[in-house]
């Protein structure tokens, strides 16, 4: 029998909002890497020598900087938001016939970010 | 049920507004390609598109092909692309679409055989390729004088939401996975398979892994998560996915850094 | 069908996508606004030096930055198959992982060496 298949575009992602939102978060990973590579250049630069740390600090303040930190920390944290928001349908855990509620593994999950961030902060920046 | 249905428009309820409905139509030995016709119908507020639909077959256009049975959200056939979102046309109600227009077209990702009639035959095989029965280790299986397998109200909480599926298909058609790639088993034929793996009285799981944990099993979906937005019943497709794939991949660890024991 | 190699990947994806989601905000914060901006007081070099040479931190900083790498290199790798260069998913697979393994094995030489 003869049929008829609509042929799939490679813009199909641009046709519908959720379809569009899904690829942003994919596309988030880009930034994930460039951060990376930022970290290891900020490594590198720490280990070396007071001068080269120096001017690394000094860089950041560059306008280059602040909009490199800016997209990144944007998409990075829409990242960091779906990834959150995802994990309770992965960790999925009974008690008796109820199961433990979305929410509030969602809020053990933000917590725990409220927390190692902080950790972070203190373990770097000192109290 | 179908004749006091017809009846409705015909009792002299005034109808004054009217509600635009453009249908693909396809009729492969007449139509090289598939195009939109556009119908008027009457507006109703408590019609749903599928009241719309079968005002036009009954009373405008006689040659127009869909399916539907139940008229109730159970049976699952009724399915189809509304602007462009899969939905129950049963379920779907015109007041919803203020606009006063909509697009019916059949659900994406299927090859279409007339007007909104797809085909849905790689659906049913993927069904049954998941093997969607219980299964025991041999051995094991209970002679049937000695009754059913026993399971308790908290082993069936851990399956119950996935044998809610009516087998719409919506959640394929609202899969770009699947629509690029047709070897992609899919959102519900894996929800399924994840029902009795998840049922205190099956041992299938081993079984079942031939395809869920090929590449064409869960490793091609990657948790665009519409399958569970459309899915009428609250299956949580996307979810039944994503937790195939942590089992499997303890299995994968399991195989690779133990040591094979046959036990 | 048989099974896939495909768990791996995947769980260094998952495990670089919740070390990105947990840590990077916060690091990019202080390496983009607290650090430059001295907004949380003089933070000496002494005190940088000396962390990135403790080798317990080393460890930690080899995981933090190589799994999101590879998180990156997963979901990359599908994101260009979905939006179209599946005909070419070998090279895509290999130009991914093989930017993840390179980024892995800089980290690693960057952090032996100071
Ligand atoms: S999982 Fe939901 S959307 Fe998919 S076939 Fe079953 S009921 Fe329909
Ligand atoms: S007609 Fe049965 S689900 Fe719509």
């Amino acid at each position: 029998m003869t049929t008829y298949r609509k042929p799939v575009s490679n813009t199909w992602w641009l046709e519908s909002k959720p379809y569009f939102l899904f690829v942003i978060r994919e596309f988030t990973s880009l930034f994930v890497a460039g951060y990376c590579l930022f970290l290891l250049l900020f490594i590198a630069k720490a280990g070396d020598s007071q001068e080269a740390y120096a001017t690394l600090i000094l860089s950041l303040k560059s306008p280059t900087s602040m909009v490199f930190h800016l997209i990144s920390f944007t998409f990075i944290l829409y990242h960091a938001i779906t990834w959150f928001n995802l994990t309770p349908k992965i960790m999925v855990f009974h008690l008796g016939e109820e199961r433990i509620p979305n929410a509030l593994i969602a809020g053990a999950v933000y917590l725990s970010w409220g927390v190692v961030s902080l950790i972070i902060s203190w373990l770097i920046l000192g109290s | 049920m179908a004749t006091r249905r017809t009846c409705l428009w015909k009792r002299g309820v005034k109808v004054s507004e009217t509600f635009e409905m453009e249908i693909f139509r396809y009729y492969p030995d007449k139509d090289n390609e598939p195009f939109i016709k556009s119908y008027e119908v009457p507006f109703r507020d408590d019609w749903v598109v599928l009241d719309a639909i079968n005002y036009i077959k009954d009373e405008i256009d006689g040659t127009l092909s869909y399916r539907w049975s139940c008229r109730m959200g159970v049976c699952g056939s009724c399915g189809m692309m509304v602007n462009s979102v899969p939905k129950l046309t049963c379920s779907a109600f015109l007041k919803d679409y203020p606009s006063r227009k909509i697009r019916v077209e059949p659900l994406q990702g299927f090859p279409v055989e007339r007007d909104l009639i797809f085909d849905m035959d790689d659906f049913m095989n993927k069904l049954t390729e998941v093997k969607p029965y219980l299964l025991r280790k041999e051995g094991e299986e209970k002679p049937l004088e000695e009754g059913e397998y026993l399971q308790s109200p908290a082993e069936l909480a851990h399956y119950k939401q996935y044998t809610l599926c009516i087998n719409c298909m919506l959640c394929y058609a609202a899969c770009p996975i699947y629509a690029l790639d047709s070897n992609f088993v899919g959102p519900a034929a894996i929800a399924l398979a994840q029902r009795y793996n998840l049922d205190s009285r099956d041992q299938g799981r081993n079984q079942r892994q031939e395809v869920i944990a090929s590449h064409e099993g869960i490793w091609e979906c990657t948790f665009v998560g519409e399958c569970s937005v459309v899915c009428p019943k609250d299956v949580d497709p996307a979810a039944a996915i994503q937790r195939a794939k942590v089992s499997s991949t303890l299995d994968w660890f399991k195989e690779k850094m133990i040591p094979r024991s046959k036990g | 069908m048989s099974k896939s190699n495909e768990p791996v990947l995947w769980f260094l994806f998952s495990a670089g996508g919740m070390i990105s989601a947990m840590v990077f905000p916060i690091l990019l914060i202080i390496t983009g606004v607290i650090l430059p901006f001295e907004l949380a007081g003089e933070v000496t070099f002494e005190r940088i030096h000396n962390a990135v040479k403790n080798p317990v931190v080393k460890l930690v900083l080899f995981f933090v930055i190589a799994l999101p790498f590879f998180h990156w290199a997963h979901r990359f790798r599908f994101t260009l198959i979905d939006i179209g260069l599946k005909p070419i998913s070998f090279l895509v697979s290999l130009l991914c992982y093989g930017g993840a393994i390179t980024g892995t094995i800089v980290a690693a030489f960057i952090l032996w060496k100071i």
